[in-house]
């Protein structure tokens, strides 16, 4: 069969790589609904690096993906059955380093191509069952994972006082990242600081919210995340240094293009923890389906969710992309390429 | 039900490339008509797909689902191709009634084996179409003016290009209707309509259109085979 693999071959322009389907893979999934992530908009728009993209180009973009089980030749999954695709590739597993971090793991939509094809090959352990989810809600699954993943890590690695935790970012990681500490840790107070005072507006559920220039000084919180990224991420990250209590743990999150410079004095001085959070790992989905079983949050999910017109032509693919960059959440939509 | 059916009864080559029928030449590392048969049985929407082959390539065209077709081979039914294009159509209507009887609600989406760049996406709109308007085609927009001449000499009419379209496959019938239209043509029309869709306008039954693709080609030339090796990558075979 040749499947048809829509490649955005630089920044603003796509192209078809007829492909003769690698049926040696496991499970044949049609995708079936897609959502677009910063990372996806940084290679269409072209803010990633010339060299990068020179590098990574052409390529299919989007790694959050839901779709309909055609064949599994293993019988783990019935054709008709709903699944959530996971974008990893795993490396050399020894049971220590986690897969999204491995050496020699790969990644669809960096470096590999993504999901924006007509028909996707994988081994069945790469596949999540969504059982009953709407289709819009299991497509940002890869995205909860991502957060799943980062609470997980801090659970872990975080000393046990954890009266307050900050979440610093106003955008779709914080609000699902804060929606799921207020989940996992029912006594603490989740903060969110941001600075745009209409997002935080959506962060009802969290204890306190904060635009980033009424922060009071004496504001404290015990561990932080850091959903920034790109140019905030040099402020959120000085932020939290100086509010943070000592041996705190900082979760870092946002991608930025760009170095950033830390207040390591203060590192020291107070002996924080900084962690590195990146991806996610077949667990995580795992995880992450498990909290979007909850209707509540399920619900909350909804209300940053902009669903846009079927795509069937690439005119469709621009018309997605354009749309989230003005919208203030996430995008999703349904494939029917 | 919904039927694929894949007419594969031509025997000529017209592209000296070898001496066997175009739609059993390889395309990449596969034979072109299993590259096609291969979109249909991952269309969930199709129930069970039926080829059309002359009857000299039928043990051939078994020997190659046998090799070639990992999925959903059960789904894959070979029949004896006719005379000509509409005739063969018919034989695969009359072993779909054979084997599942006549309904109303049968339909068959009809394809040459010789374009296999068909998509999931024009698939499942000829389905939708269909099952609504009982007969579509898939176009693609004219991009060149389109020139009518009468004695092939002279130009007898330019018409507007916007109101012009290339025809491609799939061409989708309910069943019923299309029976009801080839039946009541007389044996020199038959001869004359090649194209199922014609017996439908030729007779004031709507024929709606779905959306093509320019790749969606018909590969029948040395030309068209080349272009379609270069889109995959195959390597050409002289």
């Amino acid at each position: 069969m040749i499947n048809y693999v829509y490649q955005l071959a630089a920044p603003k322009i796509f192209s078809i790589k007829y492909e003769e389907f690698p049926f040696e893979e496991e499970v044949i999934v049609k995708p079936r609904y897609m959502s677009v992530c910063h990372a996806d908009q940084r290679y269409y728009t072209g803010q990633r690096q010339r060299e990068v993209l020179d590098r990574k180009l052409p390529m299919a973009l989007i790694h959050e993906c839901c779709g309909q089980v055609l064949s599994d030749r293993t019988g783990t999954y019935k054709p008709g059955q709903r699944v959530v695709m996971i974008p990893n590739v795993p490396g050399e597993r020894n049971g220590v380093i986690m897969e999204n971090y491995a050496r020699g793991a790969q990644f669809l939509s960096s470096g590999r191509d993504g999901f924006m094809r007509e028909y996707v090959g994988l081994p069945a352990e790469r596949l999540i069952s969504c059982g009953e989810l709407p289709e819009k809600l299991a497509a940002v699954t890869e995205f909860v994972s991502v957060a799943a993943h980062s609470i997980h890590r801090m659970k872990m690695l975080s000393h046990m006082q954890r009266a307050r935790i900050g979440v610093w970012g106003d955008g779709s990681l914080a609000f699902v990242v804060a929606n799921l500490l207020k989940k996992e840790f029912p006594h603490s107070k989740i903060l969110v600081v941001g600075k745009n005072v209409g997002k935080l507006s959506y962060f009802s559920f969290a204890d306190e919210t904060w635009p980033r220039e009424d922060l009071p000084e004496e504001l404290r919180v015990d561990h932080a995340f850091e959903c920034c990224g790109g140019d905030g991420s040099y402020y959120a990250i000085d932020d939290i240094i100086r509010c943070i209590n000592p041996q705190g743990t900082v979760m870092l999150m946002g991608v930025s293009e760009n170095k950033v410079a830390v207040n390591t004095r203060d590192v020291l001085e107070k002996g924080l923890t900084i962690v590195g959070s990146s991806r996610s790992g077949r667990e995580d989905f795992e995880r992450a389906m498990e909290y979007l079983e909850d209707i509540r949050f399920q619900r909350r999910l909804e209300l940053i969710l902009h669903e846009d017109a079927k795509v069937s032509s690439i005119e469709d693919i621009h018309r997605v992309f354009q749309t989230d960059l003005n919208t203030p959440f996430k995008t999703v939509f349904e494939w029917g390429l | 039900m919904i039927f694929g059916g894949i007419l594969a009864g031509g025997t000529g080559t017209r592209m000296n490339l070898a001496d066997m029928p175009k739609q059993f030449l390889e395309l990449g590392n596969k034979p072109m008509v299993i590259h096609t048969l291969e979109k249909f049985l991952l269309c969930p929407e199709i129930d069970q797909v039926y080829l059309g082959v002359h009857p000299n390539w039928v043990l051939h065209m078994e020997d190659l689902t046998e090799k070639y077709i990992h999925v959903r081979k059960e789904c894959v039914h070979i029949v004896e191709g006719g005379k000509d294009r509409n005739a063969t159509i018919m034989n695969i209507v009359e072993a779909i009634e054979r084997d599942y009887g006549e309904r109303e609600d049968h339909y068959i989406v009809t394809h040459d084996s010789v374009r296999p760049f068909v998509t999931s996406r024009i698939l499942k709109d000829n389905i939708e179409a269909v099952k609504k308007y009982q007969a579509c085609d898939t176009v693609i927009p004219a991009t060149d003016t389109i020139v009518v001449s009468e004695d092939g000499e002279s130009i007898s009419e330019i018409p507007v290009r916007d109101r012009m379209y290339q025809g491609q496959t799939p061409q989708s019938f309910q069943i019923c209707l299309l029976k009801e239209l080839y039946a009541s043509l007389g044996e020199e029309e038959k001869a004359i309509l090649t194209d199922a869709c014609k017996m439908a306008v030729v007779q004031n039954h709507k024929v709606s259109l779905v959306k093509g693709e320019p790749s969606n080609l018909k590969i029948t030339t040395v030309s068209d085979y080349k272009i379609a090796q270069a889109m995959v990558g195959g390597e050409e075979i002289d």
